[in-house]
């Protein structure tokens, strides 16, 4: 009998990761493609870093900063109740700071490709901002947000250095199942991590699979 | 009273360029801006729309401050009440034409504009259709008939017309005309079309390097002085064609194309695509009746 822990808890962490990030990410990508500020560049450099940064240098920090002998960590601990370190989370914070250029880019290109007088028009009728961008943008860059929220999902699943130094390998609870496979290995347990990477494997394909039929356009015939 | 006098410095395709327009607009009035790209016109609308914030002047329209450099005040593109026909049309995709309609209409307003606009503008086939699906006139018409929705007191056009074929552009021309009448528009349109401009337009502020150079009506603008024909059109020169010792030129005008005999000195200066006037003196009209 497979554990299937690690792997439901590597999908909920994925969800919970995603939907955090679609939060975020929507309104920072818009005031990226809107703003003219000087610190736009700096925001984006920031946005980016989890691209070229190894993924152990980030869950180092955290590991640092939500250290509970640490102040950030101790006052997290102590006002809000929350140990990040260790903990589920923890994983969810981390990984959505590690995913978040594969959210805010699609979305902020879609924004930024739309054309301006789309949105000045609405402007023009008096709606608000957020009318705006609720009704008027973000229904016209639908594949942008397909193709964000499903990078961030796909990313957050093969997630790996981040968790291994933020999360640890509880079980249950940090365990998610890319840690599992390296655990596995390490056992000498080959069929054990053959299981997790084949499940990772197909479930990773068919949702970047899905994402290029409907972005491409070959799914239309079937809901027309 | 639409009163503008603003300054804003630009930086247009060749470098930085200042801005620098004093215009007033009558109520009721149909007024043309024209000149060369580059020149300031769509800035000049935009300004007026509050799309864009001038560095100096101010902005008065009847009698409100729309925009005042020296009291700070910007008043927002959405609480002036400006109908806006942009040049992409900037019809919302994913909505029907219906939708696009309704979607501009106020808080509380009451619907039975849009189905009153749709009529006037002969929508009422298209509504559950969606903008891509249009052809470029019919495009513009909705474009058209969304700025009025909220049935603003100034229409403003930037270059609406410009991409479309000749025969819809002409009947483009009498709905937009027919529109401004019946809602008491005050319209300030964007035109590179001579012809346009003569049909539609009480006056015309010639712009160039972001200056108003000449302003009147269009007869003063674009006409020479010292034509006292009677009869007078403007048109494009399609065809230039020598038969033995006249040339023959094919012109059109408005919709028709005409072939007019002109001599060598007049052929010179001229070419394919040229905006001629063609007058003829009133003594010897072919009269015909109907």
């Amino acid at each position: 009998m497979m554990d299937w822990q690690p792997l439901l808890l590597t999908f909920e962490l994925a969800t919970v990761t995603t939907a955090f990030l679609l939060l975020l990410g929507i309104p920072l990508a818009y005031w990226l493609s809107v703003t003219r500020s000087r610190v736009k560049p700096l925001v984006e450099t920031l946005v980016s870093m989890p691209l070229v940064l190894p993924p152990t240098v980030l869950g180092f920090y955290f590991l640092i900063a939500f250290s509970p002998g640490n102040a950030f960590g101790h006052w997290l601990n102590d006002w809000l109740g929350l140990k990040l370190v260790f903990s589920f989370g923890g994983l969810v914070l981390a990984s959505v700071i590690y995913s978040l250029p594969f959210m805010v880019h699609p979305i902020q290109s879609g924004l930024s490709g739309l054309p301006a007088s789309l949105g000045e028009a609405a402007g023009l009728m008096g709606k608000s901002r957020f009318t705006i961008l609720r009704k008027v943008l973000l229904p016209n860059i639908k594949t942008s947000l397909l193709t964000g929220i499903v990078l961030s999902f796909a990313h957050t699943v093969g997630e790996f250095g981040v968790v291994l130094m933020i999360g640890g390998n509880i079980p249950g609870k940090t365990r998610v199942a890319s840690i599992a496979i390296y655990d596995e290995v390490e056992a000498l347990n080959y069929g054990a991590a053959n299981f997790y990477s084949i499940v990772l494997f197909l479930i990773t394909f068919c949702i970047l699979l899905l994402v290029y039929l409907v972005n491409g356009g070959y799914l239309k015939k079937f809901w027309r | 009273m639409i009163s503008m006098d603003v300054q804003k410095r630009l930086m247009g395709a060749d470098g930085p360029m200042e801005l620098d327009i004093q215009l007033q607009l009558e109520q009721g009035q149909f007024a043309t801006l024209y000149g060369p790209s580059g020149a300031g016109k769509t800035s000049t609308l935009r300004v007026l729309a509050g799309l864009m914030k001038p560095d100096k002047g101010h902005v008065t329209v009847y009698g409100e401050p729309w925009f005042d450099a020296q009291k700070n005040i910007h008043r927002p593109p959405g609480e002036r009440g400006i109908g806006f026909v942009f040049q992409d049309y900037a019809l919302f995709p994913h909505m029907t034409i219906l939708q696009n309609l309704q979607f501009a209409l106020g808080k509380g307003q009451n619907s039975d504009i849009v189905n009153r606009l749709m009529e006037i503008t002969a929508l009422e086939g298209l509504r559950d259709r969606k903008p891509p699906e249009l052809s470029g006139g019919q495009q513009q018409r909705v474009a058209l008939a969304r700025a009025l929705v909220q049935q603003p007191k100034l229409l403003l056009l930037d270059e609406p017309l410009a991409a479309l074929d000749l025969e819809t552009r002409l009947t483009l021309q009498d709905y937009l005309f027919e529109l401004h009448r019946e809602f008491g528009l005050t319209t300030l349109l964007i035109s590179h079309d001579v012809g346009e401009i003569m049909k539609l337009s009480g006056l015309v502020f010639q712009l160039a390097d972001g200056r108003i150079a000449k302003k009147g009506p269009p007869g003063d603008i674009f006409l020479p002085k010292r034509v006292s024909g009677k009869f007078q059109f403007t048109g494009e020169v399609l065809k230039i064609e020598r038969e033995e010792v006249v040339y023959v030129l094919t012109i059109r005008i408005q919709n028709t194309v005409v072939k007019v005999v002109a001599g060598e000195a007049e052929v010179r200066s001229l070419q394919v695509g040229d905006k001629v006037l063609v007058a003829s003196k009133a003594f010897n009209p072919i009269l015909y009746k109907l």
